[in-house]
């Protein structure tokens, strides 16, 4: 039950955030179409300058939010798929690597992996970004606040991937059709590919699903601390930093509004992935 | 540590005001950097300086000079070179030592010592002499008519305390330095330092034996000053009363301080402008058709109605209304005309627009990254596509100065109310003394040659024409967008009665509970 | 190792963050001025020649002074480190308490509409960012109800050069909002393994057995049960730390909590570099003695688990 509807209010927000131009009745992200005077509209009440009506109402910019959320979401989807892509490939190869060779080049990124653990994704991305803000010209300053999230955020998240990925193939190496395909003179790149990896994918999509609602987590939390992307082009995070400034004045829609989609998002993306965990867990059943 | 265990103890009833009527807890975005009077030249430091420091003469809450250690003061009849300071008798530093010219003499040298950060504002004086035990003379170099108008915030420190501490000299903030006197006070000033913790909390307790003792209210007994930059969780902290006094109420929370029982606000001008800068000597702002252009295409009415929440004063001029050689008529600021600006553009050549960053700071002024994102909607309408460029003020500074910006966010507060001060730093020609902060490659030879001038011009009249043919020039050569003054807000209690004051110090002495 | 590459990565990132010299000069300083600083702060030698300082530096202890305070780094976090602890280890205890305790209970009674309705509400509180539940638990207790402080630490006990609020009811009542919003994702996280730990040592032969047996439910659970999972749970919240001291970054901006989260990230705002990199080192460290404990508790506790290598595979 949970879970149906879960996906459903899931599948609902892609859908929402993929056809955000064609619902979305303004452009928030084209500054030459907003009035400064509208911001700060209530929802559904006229503005008491220029008369218009919006059904979330306004932000600090004149900003319609339901089409600032569509297309907030779009980018706050779009960082944590990436980000979770980026963790999934690191951590699924190098998971593979360290379980499958052992030895010297297990040891090391073992070690990496608990060096990386030093660094939440908070610091991560701090550092990344001072560094890379130092070296880009402000002009890409868009594309690299999303690039910048996706790789910090990525980064910090191959951990559990690999351990897992680790894990699950020491178990596999020596199961008897592994060995067997290693008597056959199957080269190993093949084996870990076509044999090792199917078996270890149930986990790594458990994994991948809870990854992507923390990734999106992330992403508000480090706009928070001002590392997100600009407030021109504002991410659900980005709204919901902006909004928190309006909680005591009482203009509670443009934080409730944005809180309310991603705690939607992340609520179901982590019922899904609970579900997806027993069902692919033969323990439980 | 008895006490500190049985105070919280009683207060376990959660009332309002749990602290005594005498003690004020004060709280504001940003800490003091340093307690050495002559380190650093900040708002913040200064704050909590003048509560333990007095200067020779200070600005009251309305922002007029008025006597503090000195009493009078006047240039020498037959030479403008010299200054004669009378200076108040009877008055003993906190540890008891007596105040007297050779602490004056000790201080303002140690104020144009190196590491010192108040030396350029003193750099026109040649030699300080004490006369007798309560006289001092001031020589410059020139006449310098204004020369008063930098010692509001110049600190007197006792020569004795001073040697026997070994901080003979300010320590190098810079540097990585540090002294006794970081941590450490003895001043003359209303309060006297109990405990400092930085960025978290300091304590201050009233002088008895402060010499303003029957000029001023006085009525505060103790200061707990705690900064909280969250201006969330400030706010919260008024609302909540745990704290009596905040400097920096965000605009969007004036209703609901004024609103809530208990609690009221405070406002008047400060003494700082904000504006944007333009390159005028590569790219499109090169073009003058250009940045007139841009400067009627800024709606400064629905910036200062929706950014800032009817909270600000538009203007025309980059001078706050404090300043001499503000008029009237410099103040007004044209009125926002899309169709001229469009007509602008064309005429320039660029009625397609073009692509700009703005460079702007998201810590530093009142509504900073909401007034450029505002601007970059209004920049779209006539055609030029803004990208924002937003980073916290450390970040922001070296770009807006160092000319790699050709648009840029900068607030100007000017300590001296004179004119002189944002020509010298703002319109000058960058050299390697002047127009630190004018990256806008603006530069007038006949300019720079009327402000040097006004250094040392005895003659006002004549210094004020000179003043207003300047702006002239800078008006006419728009290489500054201004958008207004900012007006600060401060939420406190309702039990207290308190100016503010324009330069956003509040000096303790003059607050009265009623 | 470990320690030496933090080092490395925390020194040569930073200086590329800001350039410090603009925040130490006021408005008045000149080209000239800047320059002469620059040289001075050594910020225009090679920048290995500034590593290899800065690491004979870090070893003896020595980071010098915060380009801000004015005061010598090591001090600054000294004072200010008893305040992340004590933040730190009351949101653990609450995480990793609460956590256990609910989760033997949705173990317990699965299914039940109780359960349901934990595992569901816990699964809210990790769903939205952390700063936004410490906005709004501000925003509930302190400005609605005015229940609890929204800011610093209350009153402190000065015990030798650490600072305690545990001993005094305002710096009781002070922590109990960062606590909260510290500990609430351990919570979820420990609640959530507990329940399935639980789930799976209940239907162990020996649990069985003891049913069998006839012990009451209680003394299975606690005497029987409960000793069986905490080792997994405990590891899990020691690795968790490291996430626990980022988010305390976090929790401490919002709540001005004076602990070095709030040194750090004022220290980023400031571009004050000898902060930012004993920090990062600090967080290295701890991290290092944290692994090293929980690989020794492993061992002290479960024999079987000699071989470390299995740890990860748990």
């Amino acid at each position: 039950m949970l879970a149906v509807g879960s996906f459903f209010v899931f599948t609902t927000i892609i859908l929402l955030a993929i056809f955000a131009n064609y619902l979305a009745p303004h452009t928030p992200f084209d500054p030459s179409t907003l009035n400064l005077m509208n911001g700060f509209t209530p929802p559904m009440e006229p503005n008491e300058f220029t008369g218009q009506v919006f059904l979330m109402g306004t932000d600090d910019q004149g900003r319609d939010l339901f089409s600032t959320i569509l297309y907030g979401l779009r980018i706050s989807l779009f960082v944590g798929l990436m980000a979770v892509l980026l963790a999934m490939v690191l951590g699924v190869i190098l998971g593979l690597i360290s379980g499958f060779s052992g030895g010297w080049l297990d040891i090391i990124i073992m070690r990496l992996a608990d060096i990386q653990m030093t660094f939440p994704s908070i610091l991560v991305a701090m550092l990344v970004y001072g560094v890379a803000r130092g070296m880009l010209p402000p002009e890409l300053r868009y594309e690299m606040s999303i690039t910048v999230l996706i790789i910090s955020i990525g980064l910090s998240e191959w951990v559990p991937f690999a351990r897992t990925v680790r894990g699950s193939t020491l178990v596999e190496k020596e199961k008897d059709y592994i060995t067997s395909a290693r008597m056959l003179g199957l080269k190993r790149f093949s084996i870990m590919t076509r044999h090792i990896l199917p078996n270890i994918l149930s986990p790594v999509l458990v994994i991948a699903t809870i990854t992507f609602a923390l990734a999106i987590i992330a992403e508000a939390t480090l706009s928070f601390l001002g590392v997100g992307v600009p407030t021109t082009k504002p991410s659900l995070g980005t709204l919901i930093r902006i909004g928190q400034d309006f909680l005591f004045s009482g203009e509670w829609w443009i934080l409730l509004f944005p809180a309310l989609t991603l705690l939607a998002l992340a609520l179901s993306i982590n019922l899904f992935g609970d579900w997806l965990r027993d069902m692919l867990n033969p323990k439980i059943h | 540590m008895f006490k500190k265990l049985v105070i919280p103890a009683l207060m376990i009833s959660f009332t309002i005001s749990s602290a005594t009527a005498e003690t004020v807890r004060w709280a504001r975005a940003g800490d003091g950097i340093t307690m050495d009077p002559h380190a650093q030249n900040e708002g913040p430091t200064h704050a909590l300086n003048h509560q333990i420091y007095d200067s020779l003469l200070q600005r009251d809450m309305s922002g007029a000079i008025i006597p503090s250690l000195a009493t009078a003061w006047s240039a020498l009849p037959d030479n403008p070179k010299i200054w004669r300071f009378n200076l108040r008798k009877g008055v003993k530093f906190h540890n008891g030592a007596t105040f007297d010219s050779e602490d004056v003499v000790f201080s303002l040298n140690r104020a144009m010592a190196d590491g010192s950060e108040m030396k350029e504002l003193l750099s026109s004086i040649k030699e300080v002499r004490a006369v007798d035990s309560h006289v001092v003379d001031i020589e410059t170099n020139g006449a310098n008519p204004l020369l008063i108008n930098n010692l509001t915030n110049m600190f007197m420190m006792d020569k004795g305390w001073s040697e026997v501490n070994d901080v003979m000299t300010p320590h190098d903030v810079a540097k990585g330095e540090t002294n006794f006197a970081t941590m450490n006070t003895n001043g003359t000033g209303a309060f006297m330092l109990v405990s400092r913790s930085v960025d978290e909390k300091t304590v201050l307790k009233a002088n008895p034996d402060y010499w303003g003792k029957n000029l001023y209210p006085n009525q505060v007994t103790e200061i707990i000053y705690t900064p909280i930059q969250s201006s969330a969780t400030r706010v919260a902290a008024l609302l909540s009363g745990e704290v009596d006094i905040i400097q920096d109420v965000p605009v969007q929370d004036l209703g609901r301080v004024s609103s809530t029982d208990g609690l009221k606000l405070a406002t008047a001008a400060q003494n700082r402008v904000i504006f944007l800068g333009l390159n005028t000597v590569e790219g499109p702002t090169a073009e003058l058709k250009v940045r007139q252009a841009m400067n009627i295409a800024i709606n400064r009415e629905s910036i200062k109605k929706v950014v800032m929440r009817g909270q600000s004063d538009p203007t025309g001029v980059i001078m706050p209304p404090f300043v001499n050689g503000w008029t009237e008529k410099l103040n007004e600021y044209p009125a926002y005309n899309l169709d001229k600006a469009k007509a602008l553009m064309s005429e320039a050549g660029y009625s397609n627009g073009f692509d700009i960053v703005l460079n702007c700071p998201n810590d530093r002024y009142i509504n900073d990254e909401a007034i450029c994102q505002a601007a970059v909607g209004m920049m779209a309408q006539i055609g030029i596509n803004v990208t924002l460029d937003a980073k916290p003020k450390a970040q922001h500074f070296p770009i807006a100065k160092g000319g790699e910006a050709d648009f840029y966010m900068l607030g100007w507060g000017v300590p001296t109310f004179d004119s002189h001060y944002i020509f010298n730093y703002l319109v000058h020609t960058q050299t390697d003394d002047r127009g630190s902060w004018n990256p806008t490659g603006y530069s007038n030879a006949e300019v720079d040659t009327m402000i040097v001038s006004l250094e040392s011009e005895t003659d006002l009249s004549k210094r004020n024409d000179t003043i207003s043919k300047i702006w002239a020039n800078v008006q006419d050569a728009q290489m500054y967008l201004p958008i207004h003054n900012q007006v600060l807000n401060w939420g406190m209690r309702s039990g207290i009665e308190f100016d503010v004051q324009p330069e956003d110090q509040p000096h303790f002495q003059f607050l009265k509970f009623n | 190792m470990v320690l030496l590459l933090v080092a490395l990565v925390s020194f040569i990132i930073f200086r590329f963050v800001g350039n410090p010299v603009e925040n130490l000069m006021g408005q008045e300083a000149t080209m000239a001025q800047r320059a002469a600083l620059e040289e001075a702060l050594g910020l225009n030698d090679p920048i290995f020649i500034q590593y290899f300082e800065f690491l004979w530096r870090a070893i003896n202890f020595d980071f010098g002074n915060s380009y801000r305070g004015a005061l010598p780094v090591s001090e600054l976090i000294i004072s200010r480190l008893p305040a992340t602890i004590e933040l730190a280890l009351s949101s653990a205890i609450l995480g990793v308490s609460l956590g256990v305790i609910l989760g033997i209970y949705t173990a317990i009674k699965r299914g039940s509409i109780i359960s349901n309705l934990i595992l569901s509400s816990s699964l809210i509180g990790v769903s939205l960012p952390t700063f936004l539940i410490g906005v709004l638990l501000i925003w509930l207790f302190s400005v609605e109800l005015n229940w609890l402080p929204s800011f610093g630490r209350g009153e402190v006990v000065e015990l030798g050069w650490w600072s305690t609020g545990f001993l005094t009811v305002s710096g009781v009542k002070s922590l109990i909002l960062p606590s909260i919003t510290l500990g609430l994702y351990q919570m979820t996280l420990v609640m959530r393994l507990t329940r399935a730990e639980m789930l799976e040592v209940l239907k162990q032969d020996y649990i069985r057995l003891a049913y069998a047996l006839g012990l009451t439910k209680r003394k299975i659970y606690f005497f029987h049960a409960l000793p069986n999972i905490l080792i997994p749970v405990i590891t899990i919240a020691g690795l968790q730390l490291g996430s626990v001291i980022a988010f305390a970054i976090i929790t401490e901006t919002v709540f001005q909590w004076p602990g070095v989260g709030l040194l750090f990230i004022n220290a980023v705002y400031f571009v004050d570099i000898p902060v930012m990199s004993a920090y990062l080192l600090l967080v290295g460290f701890a991290f290092v003695i944290i692994n090293l404990f929980v690989d020794l508790a492993y061992l002290l506790i479960d024999p079987r688990l000699r071989d470390s290598q299995l740890r990860r595979e748990v």
